[in-house]
């Protein structure tokens, strides 16, 4: 590898975006702003119930009315559109049922599709629904996962003979032992519930027949991967489809997905010739777009009574919904490995059992599996410290991986490169000013205050750049965990960096172009970051699992480290010089030690274009790729402080101080860094606060609207005070640890904690998740009543 | 079908469209596509766009209703070639990743500083509830606001796109 120029001037600088320019003026290309020539409208007719068979689908009369050019129902595409792909069977005995796009003798969910109209404009089709005639035969909805595992549950799918989709068993130590021997023994159950990502924008598709294929735009994370299983899905070959994620308005994990709408506008470009487009409504979308979290988790810990962990038992209830989508399955597997957290123990056991329900399937929500890993993991430490009359960050002290000591293996089989837990916890303690707020609270508690004050404490860690392709492989997901970049040095000096990873609003044009800047020594402003059309970027596995820095930006160096290493033949031939005399520094290669004539990378990139004289066996091009492939995850870690008021009366709660200190390794760019941790922060105080997806007894989406769902305004938010340690992670070049879920992540136990804590005068244990008002002032009174405060 | 005459970021469109069409959806078939649409509730705000002057949810007017009326949408913020104070601010700031949410912020906050050129933290926050951030946690919005707020009160101000 090529050594670093010797000043790195652009990475670590807060350079404000360059994809700002377009998204700050409205011009944006969103997939619901393109329409080729052409375009027929698609509206999908959805199922109102969670779970019937569908006896009679009549579209007849939406057929002859005007301006619709064609109705299909689950039958008339039944024999080509195939079943929606599940890219990660956990185990080999997992339960995977057919999943038609459309459906065609029974509906899972609310929301599924049951037909769909194509027509000349959006009104055309809508109205054009409401004369399709639909008969359901009502069967039972399964809402309950430990009622749906009983003997004679009701089924989801009654030829799987079982709701139960796998069960999936990790342990190491003697369990037992740690458990038996224990001073302490504790108990928690904790609730997931079930999330709606709500990306801004609302999915979106366009499918357009070509010459030559097929080209289509749509709101995903993952163009890469959507074409590969668009291909297999349909039989229509790879090279015939053109996939284009073009400006995508964020994703957090629910455009990670291979969707019923994609596969079936692919099927009507084949059958109509035309451009097809659909673009969901809010409502359509919190129905059909997958959801995240909802899992029931029984945690136990064992301790000495001095704190020293011993061991951990986790068993898992995870609602799958009613199909396995892309990464269904797996999503709590890689929460598996991070339930021990930062701490030394000796022993940990997992189980997670996927259960089908009669809902829209869950799947990939920022953070997947880890943040409910760190929620339980966290909680019950504050549990435990309480149990021990220990203050809870000196119980994580007493466990918690010392500096000394990395690389560490885990009891959960992880080896942790690098962290500072020490560090980032003083930091954090000192910005938060902790112990004067623990002696605010001793006041407000000793005086019976009806606000009382409450501090949660979050001292996280996250596995990132899912992951070493072996390691998936071991796992069995059905892909790589790779990521590709090439850079293109065109004849003027200018660069085009193209990468794999498809950016939705991460900043990948800016911090890749501050990477390439650096390594090529060009000018900042002289590099165009490509992305997100297949065409263009041909290969790549896209973004997810805050991969993009740790593995596309490796690839990156990488490409650009062969740049420099293809430059140097050609520049010693122009320097007359030997390869091994010239230092490259600055964007210049130098005969080291002599104030001889320098050569510029821009002009040995003219001198390969023109290729008039080059050395012997010289390439006429600069270009170069690389695929990189990780060697380990990376493990961001942190340290979390949240304060909160709550008001004992009313139940009302308001975060009154949250500090985060997060280690993310080496940072690119820290305007970057500090808004994906901001972003990260809100969605996990959504979670515990705000937001939950519910469903009636008969398994209709009772928070189906922006109006029922409820999602945090700047109102609802505190200020948050951010600050980093910086420890490099040594698993990739960049030395990044990755940043976009850290803040979800660590954020939901640190407030619920907070909100717990206030609460201890009454004996209250446990809040269920959002700790709504209500909720918080039932804990209250229950806690009062004698019971035994959840 | 209802005849309308609006006037869009300076240019006048006489149209007939559907009774029942909303602002958001003529102003996106007559091709600004610049301002999007977030929700079907009226919750989010990113349709948010001027109607004569102050901020509007363009999901909740019919397009009928906007007959003979003046509309500022993002597209027409920047002018001759300078940026907004809003939107220099918000790249300075980062108050932006995905940017769907963007335009309506703009204008929301447009209208925000309009009535009140000085606003606290917590007026900034009050003002924007209506406009909803799924990706910022509203950190640097609001500090982008405060900070164009500052500028647009001196004298001398703008940025340069």
């Amino acid at each position: 590898m090529t050594a670093a120029p010797e000043s790195a001037p652009q990475t670590g600088r807060p350079l404000p975006r360059k994809e700002d320019a377009r998204l700050l003026t409205g011009r944006t290309r969103w997939t619901d702003n393109i329409e080729p020539p052409g375009t027929l409208h698609v509206a999908f007719l959805r199922s109102p119930m969670a779970h019937a068979r569908l006896t009679r689908v009549d579209a007849s009369r939406a057929r002859g009315l005007p301006g619709v050019a064609a109705v299909f129902t689950g039958t008339d595409v039944a024999s080509e559109q195939g079943s929606l792909p599940c890219a990660w069977p956990v185990t080999e005995d997992m339960v995977t049922p057919p999943h038609p796009p459309m459906a065609v003798d029974e509906v899972r969910y609310a929301g599924e599709a049951v037909a769909c109209v194509v027509a000349r404009d959006p009104e055309s089709a809508a109205d054009a629904l409401e004369e399709i005639d639909v008969d359901y035969e009502p069967l039972p909805a399964v809402l309950d996962l430990e009622e749906a595992l009983a003997e004679g549950a009701d089924l989801v799918h009654s030829g799987a003979g079982t709701n139960r989709a796998y069960v999936w068993p990790f342990s190491n130590g003697d369990v037992d032992a740690a458990f038996e021997g224990a001073d302490v023994v504790l108990a928690r159950r904790y609730r997931q519930q079930r999330l709606i990502p709500a990306a801004m924008e609302p999915r979106s598709v366009v499918c357009a027949p070509e010459e030559d294929g097929y080209t289509m735009w749509s709101a995903t994370q993952i163009p890469h991967v959507l074409r590969l299983m668009l291909a297999t899905v349909t039989g229509i070959p790879e090279h015939d489809l053109r996939v284009v994620a073009p400006d995508v308005g964020g994703g957090f994990g629910s455009k990670l997905q291979v969707t019923a709408e994609e596969v079936l506008l692919l099927l009507l470009a084949r059958r109509l010739g035309r451009p097809v487009k659909w673009t969901e409504t809010r409502s359509e979308g919190f129905q059909t777009t997958h959801h995240g979290r909802a899992q029931v988790q029984d945690v136990a810990i064992a301790a000495d009574a001095d704190g020293r962990l011993r061991g951990l038992k986790v068993d898992l209830l995870a609602d799958m919904g009613a199909y396995l989508m892309l990464i269904t399955p797996g999503v709590p597997i890689l929460g598996a490995f991070m339930y021990p957290g930062i701490y030394r123990m000796d022993a940990y056991s997992f189980t997670c059992t996927g259960v089908f329900t009669t809902t829209m399937p869950t799947d990939a929500y920022r953070g997947a599996g880890r943040p409910e890993a760190t929620y339980a993991i966290e909680r019950i430490m504050g549990e435990l410290a309480e149990e021990l009359g220990m203050d809870p960050v000196e119980l994580r002290r007493r466990n918690w991986i010392t500096r000394g000591e990395f690389p560490y293996t885990t009891v959960a089989g992880l080896t942790y490169d690098t962290g500072d837990y020490e560090a980032a916890t003083g930091r954090a303690l000192e910005l938060f000013g902790y112990q004067e707020l623990r002696a605010e609270q001793e006041r407000r508690r000793k005086s019976g205050d009806a606000v009382q004050l409450g501090i949660g404490v979050s001292t996280y860690t996250e596995m990132c750049g899912i992951a070493p392709s072996r390691m998936l492989g071991e796992l069995n997901y059905g892909a790589g965990g790779w990521e590709h970049a090439s850079v293109r040095m065109l004849p003027s000096g200018k660069v085009e960096v193209v990468t794999g990873s498809s950016a939705h609003g991460q900043g990948h044009e800016t911090a890749w172009s501050q990477i390439a800047a650096d390594r090529l020594g060009v000018p900042v402003e002289d590099v165009r970051v490509l992305h997100g059309d297949t065409r263009v970027c041909p290969r790549g596995l896209d973004t997810y699992g805050s991969r993009s820095l740790v593995v596309g930006g490796s690839a990156l160096v990488r490409a650009c480290d062969r740049v420099v290493d293809k430059a140097r033949v050609i520049a010693a031939h122009m320097l007359e010089a030997a390869e091994e005399d010239l230092e490259f520094a600055g964007g210049r290669f130098r005969v080291r030690g002599t104030e001889r004539p320098s050569a510029a990378v821009q002009e040995v990139a003219l001198a390969a274009f023109a290729a008039h004289d080059l050395p012997e066996g010289a390439e006429p091009s600069l270009d170069s790729d690389a695929a990189y492939d990780p060697t380990d995850f990376s493990y961001p870690h942190g340290t979390h402080l949240c304060a909160v008021e709550v008001d004992t009366e009313t139940g009302a709660v308001r975060i009154t101080g949250y500090t985060a200190v997060d280690d993310v390794g080496t940072v690119v760019n820290p305007l970057i860094v500090d808004g994906q941790v901001h972003g990260g922060l809100a969605q996990g105080i959504g979670q515990a606060l705000f937001e939950e997806a519910v469903h009636d007894a008969e398994g209709t989406l009772t928070t189906a609207t922006m109006a029922d769902y409820l999602l945090p305004s700047a109102a609802d938010l505190p200020r948050f005070t951010t600050d980093r340690t910086v420890t490099p992670s040594t698993t990739n070049p960049l030395g990044s640890k990755g940043v976009g879920e850290a803040g979800t992540i660590a954020s939901t136990p640190a407030v619920v904690g907070a909100v717990v804590d206030a609460l201890r005068p009454f004996g209250v244990r446990d809040v269920p998740m959002p700790c709504t008002p209500e909720r918080v002032w039932r804990a209250v009174q229950e806690a009062r009543n004698g019971g035994e405060g959840r | 079908m209802p005849d309308i005459r609006v006037t869009v970021d300076g240019v006048r469109y006489d149209d007939q469209v559907e009774a029942r069409r909303l602002l958001v959806h003529h102003l996106r078939r007559l091709g600004k596509v610049g301002t999007p649409v977030g929700c079907d509730t009226s919750n989010c705000g990113a349709c948010t766009v001027l109607m004569d002057g102050a901020s509007v949810k363009s999901c909740t007017v019919l397009a009928v209703q906007a007959d003979g009326a003046e509309i500022d949408t993002v597209e027409g913020m920047a002018a001759d070639g300078r940026w907004h104070p809003l939107q220099t601010a918000f790249h300075r700031r980062h108050a932006l990743q995905c940017g769907y949410c963007t335009p309506g912020m703009l204008m929301a906050a447009a209208d925000l500083l309009r009535d009140n050129p000085a606003p606290s933290e917590d007026e900034v926050r009050g003002g924007l509830e209506g406009n909803l951030c799924r990706c910022t946690g509203y950190a640097n919005i609001v500090a982008a606001v405060l900070d164009a707020a500052a500028e647009m009160r001196t004298p001398v101000g703008g940025g340069t796109a």
